[in-house]
């Protein structure tokens, strides 16, 4: 098992810090549905962390509640050694998280380039008057934060859609503009909600790729909802395994796949 | 005499880029898009940065001799390394960056490289498993740092890092890296380029700085190309061409050589750099037509008769025009009218305004669509070439362009034709040797210096224009003693927008077939247009509706290969739509997308016994290799069409008569 206070190398050279975040004790009720039962796992500097299960698990509540658009009933977020308060989605962003979305979640009437430039609008200082005369300090920040999302922009390799509307683009194409913007906030924490969902193989190694890349090149810690698990168990440092709000495993992928409830909740036994 | 001195001493490419860093130091050498903004290098710079990675080199033991692979996409620190290893003594191999593993083992261990510089982590991976064979790689560099950090640095290098320590070390080294290039002559090689080959092993054409050099003064003199040229570097840096252009005639008229962002940004970039001198495969200009067509068909009504009727004047006097041939007034004066409304924005938006020269070479091109592109005023022309003469070896004069003839003889290039009417030349373009092959080279160049071409062509009486028939050996003949020439035929069918490639059988046989592989663009738009519903290449390629499209092509190729007394033998009879796309990887076609005849018909022999053999339906499955090196194998149930053939007496009695 691996230690909890401090960072270890990965086999293939990836440094993994210590704990960023610890979630002690979650539940999470709407109305009379606890979507999450008392839930305790924490997410490694510098790892790439999956959460699985079946449908209705409760994995995107669970990412949701990491991101801070849902409070917990019970249990505490904590975040780089500090109980988080109630927060609004904003500010746990500033906090250098961020997210894409299960459902993609981009302006379609805007170009590619301005969907990312929206990923930086919590960094920009400057206020919204100056940046609509787009004046002095608005002028040079932009293109300081122009900057920033096209090194982003030859990261994912989009250049050639740059300025495309994102309405026009295929499916698999917006997912990546979409971890784009969240790469464009320089975000601490990433989360990603099945990045991979209804791609084709070859989208889904492309994007299986760039998640890795991410966490090599710039060390952003990556948490995942995925259901292919062949990507899960090939990308992930870890992997926390949930079946009705419940939590049913915890580990490796070796040790997750050879765990008997997590088999079972896959393969399905009768449920008493 | 200090004239004769300096034009004397310009026998290398680096004695070039001395003489334009001296000369005209602050003009721009090399711009490439990076991060959204284009980037310039002077020729200054460039000296600078050349200089840096030679010393950086000379650090790693790069030795005289040396054969250095570059390997990658058109990059300027690419193109740097080439001049910096001629600078100490070494030679460029330029490799195709598309080649798959296996490929690049057998040229990496034919030449023996020592050093690979190569683009990115791609090529880098591709390079460590060829080590694995090919012992002689000492050293790799590489250009783009992303997703290298992991790899062991032991004998790999980031080309910054090289550079930054030819930099420090500049006093042990900058001596030796100036008499290195002092020691550069005429006969000294310039580079070392595998040709493709159609058949066989590819083979290291061994070219001299006399060869590049003399041939980019020659061909710069006849097009009146200067340092004001722009050109976009795009086509593959293995590829003969780019070589010239990009390096050959670059570095002697001295103008500037843009490089794309990425491959899929070629054509936003084409428009951002407007380049005055532009050279593309047939293959360019088909796409850009019919995207013009395809985005014609989804325009207003309005726009799209405003098209329709300025094309339709510039059909009729845009190509006179541009010849400087008689045209009445009113006709100026409507052409004037349609550039304003239409050449001009069209021009505009394919990035053509600026042109002044533009080059196709390599296949046919249809001559609708040469014809399309003169007569909105683009000077397009036509060259024939190959990577033994330094490419050129005929090519259109301004004036005296037509689609279907390759020009005159370029300048300092001899032609004559063989007495089984293979075409021969001889330059000093004239490559030197084929590396390590002097059988080759033997039975390729003989004793006086003359270079069969493998071609079949003639000179038209009149006008002493080239005209090239086919390849030589593939000019068979039909069992009834008929000539069969499969490319003439084959070139009429690539002509329509729905077919990409076509490969016609009949050699020694009574009759002839066709394979046929559809353009899955032109033949796409049309099923949204007509709603027909289709889930891969391979059903749609199958449809019912485009066989019959399919099938009336074929049938006006016969009707106007029945005109033709000669070859009227090559009519199709029968043919089939592939149910994939004839591919590189899979051996099917040469990276420069020549068809491999051979290789096809064994592969595909079940299908050409069907052909023959007159089923309605033949079942198959093919091997085929997907892009990230997996095998699979595709299985479908052809339909074989019999096509109309038409009646040569007729045609002929009104030729004799």
């Amino acid at each position: 098992m691996l230690d909890n206070h401090e960072g270890h190398v990965t086999a293939d050279g990836r440094q993994i810090g210590g704990v960023v975040m610890e979630l002690k004790n979650i539940t999470l009720r709407f109305g009379g549905v606890e979507a999450i039962k008392n839930i305790s796992f924490d997410i490694r500097k510098g790892e790439i962390r999956a959460i699985i299960g079946p449908n209705g698990a409760g994995k995107s509540s669970m990412l949701n509640v990491i991101s801070g658009f849902y409070n917990p009933q019970e249990g505490d977020v904590i975040y780089k050694g500090y109980k988080r308060p109630r927060m609004r989605p904003y500010q746990v962003a500033r906090m250098g998280i961020a997210r894409t979305f299960q459902n993609i979640a981009l302006f379609e009437g805007m170009s590619v380039l301005d969907n990312i430039m929206t990923g930086r609008m919590n960094l920009m200082k400057t206020g919204f008057l100056s940046q609509a005369l787009w004046w002095g300090r608005a002028a040079r920040e932009e293109a300081e934060h122009r900057e920033k999302v096209e090194k982003v922009i030859d990261f994912l390799e989009i250049q050639a859609i740059r300025k495309t509307p994102v309405a026009r683009l295929p499916y698999g194409l917006k997912k990546r503009v979409e971890l784009a913007r969240a790469l464009a906030a320089e975000p601490q924490i990433l989360l990603l909600d099945e990045p991979m969902a209804g791609m084709n193989v070859e989208e889904k190694e492309d994007m299986s790729r760039f998640i890795l890349d991410v966490n090599d090149e710039f060390g952003t810690t990556i948490v995942l909802i995925e259901h292919d698990m062949g990507v899960v168990m090939d990308l992930s440092d870890r992997v926390v395994v949930m079946d009705y709000g419940k939590k049913i495993g915890d580990g490796t992928p070796a040790e997750v796949r050879s765990n008997q409830a997590v088999i079972d909740a896959y393969l399905g036994v009768a449920h008493e | 005499m200090t004239t004769s001195a300096t034009q004397g001493a310009l026998t290398s490419v680096p004695a070039l880029l001395a003489r334009n860093a001296a000369e005209f130091g602050h003009a721009t050498a090399y711009r490439e898009k990076e991060f959204g903004i284009w980037q310039s290098w002077t020729w200054a710079d460039v000296q600078d940065e050349v200089r840096a990675i030679a010393m950086g080199f000379l650090a790693l033991g790069m030795n005289r001799g040396d054969h250095v692979a570059i390997i990658g996409r058109n990059r300027p620190a690419l193109y740097w390394s080439m001049v910096a290893a001629q600078s100490v003594g070494a030679v460029p191999v330029p490799l195709y960056q598309d080649a798959v593993a296996e490929e690049m083992a057998y040229v990496l261990g034919h030449c023996g490289a020592r050093f690979a510089i190569c683009g990115d982590q791609e090529q880098v991976d591709k390079v460590i498993d060829v080590q694995e064979t090919v012992t002689s790689i000492e050293q790799i560099v590489y250009l783009d740092k992303r997703g290298m950090r992991k790899y062991d640095h032991s004998r790999m290098n980031w080309l910054m890092d090289v550079q930054a320590e030819g930099r420090a070390g500049h006093q042990r080294f900058e001596a030796e890296v100036a008499a290195r290039t002092a020691e550069l002559g005429w006969d000294s090689t310039c580079v070392m380029l595998y040709t493709s080959g159609t058949t066989g092993k590819p083979k290291g054409v061994v070219l001299s700085n006399r060869n590049i050099v003399e041939t980019a003064k020659a061909s710069c003199a006849f097009d009146r190309l200067s340092r004001n040229e722009e050109i976009l570097a795009y086509l593959p840096m293995a590829w003969v061409g780019d070589f010239i252009f990009s390096i050959g005639q670059a570095y002697w008229a001295g103008f500037c050589t843009n490089c794309p962002e990425s491959p899929a940004t070629m054509m936003t970039d084409l428009r951002e750099i407007g380049p005055t001198y532009f050279f593309a495969p047939p293959r360019v200009f088909e796409t850009m037509l019919t995207q013009v067509m395809i985005r014609m068909e989804d325009a207003g009504r309005a726009k799209k008769r405003m098209f329709d009727r300025y094309m339709a004047h510039a059909r009729k006097v845009g190509g006179r025009i541009l010849d400087g041939k008689p045209v009445s007034a009113a006709d100026r004066l409507q052409y004037r009218l349609g550039e304003v409304l239409v050449y001009g924005p069209l021009k505009n938006t394919l990035g053509l305004s600026r042109i002044r020269v533009a080059y196709t070479a390599g296949e046919a091109i249809g001559p609708e669509i040469f014809d399309f592109f003169r007569s909105l005023g683009i000077n397009l022309k036509q060259l024939y070439g190959q990577t033994e003469a330094s490419v050129f070896i005929t090519q259109q004069p301004d004036g005296e362009v037509r689609s279907d003839t390759v020009g005159v003889p370029s300048p300092g290039v001899e032609v004559r034709i063989g007495e089984t009417g293979e075409v021969y030349y001889r330059s000093p373009g004239t490559f030197v040797e084929y590396y390590k092959n002097p059988e080759s080279t033997a039975s390729t160049k003989d004793s006086e210096g003359w270079v069969a071409t493998g071609d079949a062509g003639f000179f038209e009486p009149g006008t002493g224009h080239l005209r090239i028939i086919d390849r030589a050996k593939d000019v068979g003949k039909m069992a009834d003693g008929r000539l069969f020439a499969p490319k003439y035929v084959e070139n009429k069918l690539k002509f329509y927008p729905n077919i990409l490639e076509a490969v016609v059988f009949g050699n020694g046989r009574n009759r002839c077939v066709a394979f046929i592989n559809i353009d899955l663009t032109a033949v796409g738009n049309w099923a949204e247009r007509n709603n027909i519903a289709y889930s891969s290449y391979q059903e749609l390629a199958g449809h019912p509706r485009v066989l019959e499209t399919i099938q009336k092509h074929v049938e006006e190729v016969n009707a106007s290969v029945a005109q033709d007394a000669i070859l009227s033998g090559c009519q199709i009879h029968r043919f089939l739509v592939l149910h994939k796309e004839l591919d590189a990887d899979d051996g099917e076609m040469t990276r420069t997308r020549k068809v491999r005849r051979n290789i096809i018909g064994e592969k595909f022999a079940d299908l050409i016994e069907g052909l023959y053999g007159g089923a309605a339906s033949v079942y198959t499955e093919t091997a085929v290799s997907y892009e990230d090196g997996r095998k699979g194998v595709l299985k479908a149930t052809l339909e074989l069409r019999d096509a109309k053939v038409f009646d040569t007496s007729a045609a002929q009695r009104v030729a004799a008569e």
